[in-house]
């Protein structure tokens, strides 16, 4: 299918540092699925902050539906683009119902009050991440499995076409990690959302992703499917670790160090 | 569907506006009816001196008191959105200090001009307290982090080091100067006829009105910088606005009623407890009732002593020291204080 979604040569400098991002070029098709791996550091949450419209790229540009990103009103960018940070911290003791309710905020009047509609789509997004029973608790007050469960809610209230994650799955336990992965691939079927997913869970990219991209110190170390990115030679390269080893069962990818 | 969900916000700000108006209602006329003063509304029309006493004097005090209890608690409760800080208050950050600082200038200086309808004490109060936010901001921001309690403690120094300005300034200033300058260091509401509370209220209510219409980009901002702006908010322009509004109303109820402090901490903090932490209620609550806790607070302050009074602020900072700690104990609640 056409690509909706691209990164055209996207570089990125923090302040008195070196580049963290280096001509990144990529495209992203509806309904498809795509892991960020790499090593700490290799640059995969500056990638996904300048996908997302939170920093603006030092040069390229992020294309959506063939306008650069930096160029749309930036309510009308996110009824398209969700994103899902590694820690949302509130300072202050929100409701979860409240939060979730927040992700309708692209989609109200200028000076209105949420709509019928607006809290049913919440309401959906909550039980559909299994959170629904947690809508009147305290966001701070919950473990951080369930607050994950919450946050993905809040982007999936925005009704994205792509959903930017940034390891959501590191404070998950087993049961929660099934459940965001079918959650997410059921949204993929339904709706046909595009996910990119950063991840060191790559186990989970085996069998659930279309494709990798493989960072490192910024670049891009490789991109494909699964099957060709998560080979020991690579993935031994990509994450300095020559004891890595990777190998194809069936559809699924068992990944291992061997000491 | 589920009761979190279904209780809308506008259902929510409905039920706030009909329990605070009321209270506001009762503040007002416990505010009119008591006084050192007791004045006969038997006969207030006919009475001369009844007469100046509540039009010259208890009304426009009373008006000043709502003037300035809403505008601190406005301001209070935007500052905690935009740093995500709930011992944020315009007190606690310096910027009254600023305002503070600003006025004495203007006052040692005799500035007594008005620019554009606007006397030249309310614009160099407002440059202090906008001076003192960008200073704050700038002290407790490290990369695109603001600290929370770096912001708090530059805002002390910064309203100490203002404190301090300020006594200077009315050691070197003339008798006349100095003891109006002595009256910002503790704040007053003291007011004599309409015409202050005319030129204030057009000052403020645009402001207000601007600020209120921010509250759902505040709200987003409250719960995550991050969350806010791919949620559609301009961060950086909501910032700049609400930065300019907040010292504006702060400068200009400065300028006027001192630095009075803690009424920005206590009031939202009290909406919340009662109505949820969703700003676009929030914001318009803590008008109502900041307008009703201020009048209240120096009503006591008229009363308390049988032979004088109490500066208000001196009340709300025995109201509000108190609540502060309070917060701080209850800090653990909160993951980012």
């Amino acid at each position: 299918m056409k690509p909706f979604f691209e990164a055209r040569q996207l570089s990125y400098a923090y302040p008195r540092g070196s580049l963290a991002v280096r001509c990144v070029s990529f495209q992203v098709p509806p309904a498809s699925m795509t892991a960020v791996i790499g090593a700490n550091g290799s640059g995969k949450s500056t990638l996904v902050r300048m996908l997302a419209g939170l920093l603006r790229p030092a040069s390229g540009e992020v294309v959506l539906d063939g306008t650069a990103l930096h160029a749309w009103e930036p309510r009308a960018r996110a009824r398209h683009i969700a994103y899902m940070p590694q820690v949302t911290a509130t300072a202050f003791p929100f409701r979860v119902a409240d939060i979730v309710l927040s992700g309708r905020a692209p989609y109200l009047p200028r000076f209105g009050f949420d709509s019928r509609h607006d809290r049913e789509r919440a309401m959906e997004a909550l039980e559909s991440t299994g959170a629904a029973h947690l809508a009147d608790r305290i966001l701070s007050a919950l473990s951080g499995g369930e607050r994950q469960m919450v946050i993905l809610a809040r982007a999936l209230a925005q009704e994205p076409r792509l959903l930017l994650l940034d390891e959501p799955s590191t404070s998950l336990d087993l049961k929660h990690r099934a459940d965001l992965m079918r959650t997410l691939a059921r949204l993929r079927e339904q709706r046909g959302l595009s996910v990119i997913m950063i991840t060191h869970d790559l186990q989970l990219t085996g069998s659930l992703f279309d494709r990798i991209l493989a960072l490192r110190s910024g670049e891009i170390a490789a991109l494909g499917p699964p099957d060709e990115v998560l080979r020991s030679d690579l993935l031994a390269d990509i994450y300095g670790e020559p004891n890595v080893r990777a190998q194809r069962m069936g559809n699924q990818t068992l990944v291992w160090i061997d000491a | 569907m589920n009761r979190a969900i279904s209780d809308t916000p506008r259902m929510r700000l409905v039920k706030t506006a009909a329990i605070l108006t009321p209270v506001l209602l009762a503040a007002v006329a416990v505010g009119l009816t008591v006084g050192r003063q007791h004045i006969d509304f038997g006969n207030l029309l006919s009475d001369p001196f009844a007469r100046t006493l509540f039009f010259r004097l208890r009304l426009p005090r009373v008006l000043m008191g709502m003037l300035i209890g809403s505008s601190l608690s406005l301001t209070g409760c935007a500052l905690q959105a935009l740093f995500r800080n709930p011992l944020a208050d315009p007190y606690t950050l310096g910027v009254s200090g600023g305002g503070a600082l600003g006025a004495s200038i203007a006052i040692a200086l005799g500035w007594s001009a008005r620019v554009a309808g606007i006397p030249l004490i309310f614009l160099a109060s407002f440059a202090g307290a906008t001076a003192a936010v960008f200073l704050v901001k700038t002290i407790a921001q490290t990369g695109a982090i603001v600290l929370p309690g770096a912001l708090l403690l530059s805002g002390v120094v910064v309203n100490l080091v203002a404190a301090a300005a300020v006594v200077a300034i009315q050691y070197v200033a003339d008798p006349t100067s100095a003891l109006r300058i002595l009256r910002w260091i503790v704040g007053s509401l003291d007011v004599v006829g309409l015409e202050p509370i005319r030129l204030m209220f057009f000052l403020l209510a645009p402001a207000w009105l601007a600020l209120l219409a921010l509250s759902r980009q505040l709200h987003l901002l409250a719960i995550d910088e991050d969350t806010a702006a791919t949620l559609g908010v301009n961060v950086r322009r909501c910032e700049t606005a609400v930065h300019l509004l907040c010292s504006f109303i702060v400068g200009v109820t400065v300028a006027t009623g001192g630095a009075i402090g803690f009424v920005g901490l206590v009031v939202p903090h009290a909406v919340r407890l009662m109505f949820g932490e969703d700003l676009r209620i929030v914001l318009p609550g803590s008008l109502l009732l900041g307008a009703a806790f201020l009048v209240l607070a120096d009503a006591l302050a008229r009363t308390a002593l049988p032979s004088s009074e109490l500066p208000v602020g001196a009340v709300t900072g025995l109201l509000g020291g108190p609540v502060f700690l309070w917060l701080l104990r209850r800090r653990q609640q909160y993951s980012m204080m």
